[in-house]
């Protein structure tokens, strides 16, 4: 045995895929550590962050890719054109990258109305402009009708990394405080009403946005001070932070009645017996600050548009370590664990 | 939902937990079970056993319906499910609870049409739109869920759905708290009486829980607060001397219960004579089946389901922490052998069940607990 291994890595043991594989939670962990990274490995890879990091001569790139499958292919506040476009800059930007180019794949059902084509790569347009990248390659393909869902779109992302930022767990130190930079829950919530299968009603929009001004805003504000950033997409903020603990080695506590969720997410979730700490997001952040700069970069968060409704949500702490612990807004505490299983399939 | 935030109010927790102290006696030990697995739920994922006295202990009950379905009866779902021309309809609860040979979703994955759903009526639904198929809804649930089954079935009767049909798991919970209640390896001092199970049922049921065992038991709703209320109201019943059956839960529960809810359950279903219980094995009239009036439209008849026992993996020990005999971090697998993700035992499967609770959000409290004792 050669090589240093910070943790032992699951084994992969499932006879098939089955949908919790792609719910963004353990099951999904499993998959990438037990089966993939194994068959995969290499040091760009290994540290599994939103963006693998690349040298070339004196800069060093980011790139990054993700395959939307959402179902509707039309929700209130976006559609998969404008997901695709935004979830690729945003896991570039929370790296610390700053965007330079874009390629996208279109998988195609047979029978899809062009209209919806042209509103789809429409989207995709006016996504890359809102966030100054350019869609510089691209493929298509079409298959038989029943082998898509209408159309599935994969994003590839380059981008250069800041020379001046180390985000990752491993800069994280206890005393940190922990930011998300607006209200939870808002994408998988909206997306699941938009079904229909549940017959509630609600005025609820997707978030999902460009991060790169709050990402802009975090890094004037605190500088060599940021230590860590993720977008809480599958799998919810609740995973996020636990990846989090779990890297880092330290103890996340957070504060539930400092959790930014709105009402009716807040009724949703109540009803459906899911909570909004795994309910997917598409436009916010969390990040990890060094305590002397948490009140300028919340303060920074919240003069962008989109980060409103930041806040401080907790800190990092020596103990619980490899934990995430919450303060009930009841006034007990109770553990935060991975999520377990899929609520809600097919988000993103 | 406003609505749900003052029942969350920190502050009147506060003022709820010291009058429970106050009426607490230091010298004595005080166990208290919650029936039910919402409440179960709402303990944990609030944090309420904090604002509580070291000297209550709270015992989580049988009443978490995925939790209690014996495996046989999961492994006669999954063959149903695997059938060519069914859709099995289900809650997604089950979907994860482990047969002898995998759980649904697994089946799923190998090619059975498995779909979730939120009502019965998404089934009856799903029949309709497909007269090609036959659609089975896999009905679990105490009395809570039983009406709406009920009236799925007499709505399906009525439109003459051909294609649809119901495999009946639903069960009664009188019989298992009073099963409890005659163990021997069990001391209680009070009930938390089911709140969703009342809105049906009533509170006259549990009438026998004072009258005959001398168990008080207070009817309680879903949200922290209605909880400690609970427990208060349990406390001042315990310090002064009484011993009744009150109403917490009074918002929705009446005294009678739903009589529309009961009746239309009294057409569709009839008491079994005998069901297994997991971890309590079997209880006489503790369960419904389809009655003969409906049977058209039970899956048991139309599959011939053999009602074939399957014994628990050996290891598993849901049976002692459903009685409450062991907390759920003192089973010998809990944790290692049995997680959220790979249960062995029910308990593990829903989250209304007490060890995928404990797991989920108390593990690492109990631990810091323990260590500072």
């Amino acid at each position: 045995m050669s090589g240093q291994r910070t943790r032992l890595r699951p084994r992969f043991d499932a006879p098939r895929i089955d949908m919790s594989h792609g719910a963004g939670g353990k099951a999904t962990h499993k998959l990438i550590e037990g089966l993939l990274l194994p068959a995969l490995e290499n040091t760009a890879l290994a540290p599994l962050s939103d963006a693998a990091v690349i040298p070339c001569g004196d800069a060093r790139l980011a790139l990054t890719t993700d395959s939307f499958v959402v179902r509707p292919l039309l929700f209130p506040g976006g559609s998969i054109g404008e997901l695709a476009v935004n979830g690729t800059v945003n896991d570039l930007a929370v790296s610390g990258a700053t965007p330079l180019a874009l390629s996208a794949a279109l998988i195609v059902e047979e029978g899809l109305s062009t209209e919806v084509l042209e509103r789809e790569v429409g989207a995709m347009a006016t996504a890359a402009e809102r966030a100054g990248v350019a869609v510089a390659a691209g493929d298509t393909k079409v298959v038989e009708r029943g082998r898509a869902d209408g159309m599935y779109i994969t994003t590839t992302g380059i981008g250069v990394a800041d020379p001046e930022l180390e985000l990752s767990a491993a800069a994280v130190r206890p005393g940190d405080k922990i930011l998300c930079s607006g209200t939870l829950g808002d994408h998988g919530t909206a997306i699941l009403i938009a079904r229909g299968d549940l017959e509630l009603e609600a005025d609820l929009l997707s978030d999902t946005r460009p991060l790169i001004p709050l990402v802009e805003a975090l890094k004037g504000a605190a500088g060599p001070g940021l230590r860590f950033m993720r977008d809480p997409t599958r799998g919810g903020a609740g995973t996020v932070l636990n990846e989090l603990a779990r890297d880092s080695g330290l103890g996340v506590v957070i504060w539930e009645e400092r959790i930014p969720v709105r009402e009716i997410v807040h009724g949703a979730c109540e009803i459906l017996g899911i909570d909004p700490l795994y309910v997917a997001n598409e436009g916010k952040l969390l990040a990890v600050v060094a305590p002397e700069c948490a009140d300028a970069a919340l303060e920074a968060l919240r003069g962008v548009e989109g980060g409103e409704e930041a806040e401080v949500i907790g800190e990092i702490r020596e103990e619980p370590a490899r934990m995430v612990v919450m303060h009930t807004g009841f006034g007990g505490t109770r553990m935060i664990d991975m999520l377990v299983g899929d609520p809600l399939p097919r988000i993103c | 939902m406003k609505y749900s935030r003052e029942f969350r109010n920190a502050e009147l927790a506060r003022a709820v937990a010291a009058e429970i102290a106050s009426l607490t006696d230091p010298g004595r030990h005080y166990k208290i079970m919650e029936v039910c697995g919402g409440h179960t739920h709402t303990i944990y994922r609030h944090g309420i056993k904090d604002l509580l006295p070291e000297q209550i202990e709270l015992v989580h009950g049988p009443g978490c319906p995925v939790c209690v379905l014996p495996m046989g009866r999961v492994d006669e779902g999954i063959r149903i499910a695997e059938r060519p021309e069914v859709i099995f309809t289900c809650f997604g609860d089950m979907m994860r609870v482990p047969g002898s040979k995998g759980n649904l979703i697994e089946m799923k994955a190998q090619g059975a049409d498995i779909r979730m759903v939120y009502s019965p009526l998404d089934a009856l639904r799903l029949a309709r739109e497909n007269p090609d198929r036959e659609v089975v809804f896999y009905a679990i649930g105490f009395e809570t869920t039983a009406p709406s089954t009920a009236l799925t079935l007499q709505r399906a009767k009525k439109e003459g759905v051909e294609n649809f049909s119901v495999f009946c798991n639903h069960v009664n919970i009188v019989p298992p708290v009073r099963a409890l209640l005659d163990s021997p390896d069990l001391r209680l001092d009070a009930f938390i009486g089911p709140g969703h199970v009342s809105t049906v049922i009533g509170c006259r049921p549990y009438e026998f829980m004072p009258a005959d065992y001398g168990k008080p038991c207070v009817v309680a709703g879903f949200e922290p607060l209605d909880i400690l209320q609970a427990i208060l109201m349990i406390m001042r019943q315990l310090a002064e001397g009484r011993c009744e059956v009150e109403n917490q839960y009074s918002r929705v529960v009446s005294w009678e219960g739903n009589l529309a809810a009961l009746r239309s359950m009294a057409e569709v279903f009839e008491l079994r004579p005998y069901f297994e219980w997991r971890g309590l094995g079997f209880i006489a009239q503790s369960a419904l089946k389809i009655s003969p009036a409906y049977s058209h439209f039970d899956a048991e008849l139309r599959y011939a389901t053999p009602g074939v026992r399957v014994a628990d993996p050996k290891a598993c020990q849901c049976g002692e922490v459903l009685k409450g005999v062991l907390k759920p971090h003192e089973c010998r697998v809990f944790g290692t052998a049995c997680t959220p993700e790979h249960p062995l035992g029910a308990l593990m499967v829903s989250s209304e069940g007490a060890c995928a609770a404990y797991y989920n959000f108390g593990r690492k409290v109990e631990e810091r607990v323990g260590a500072e004792r």
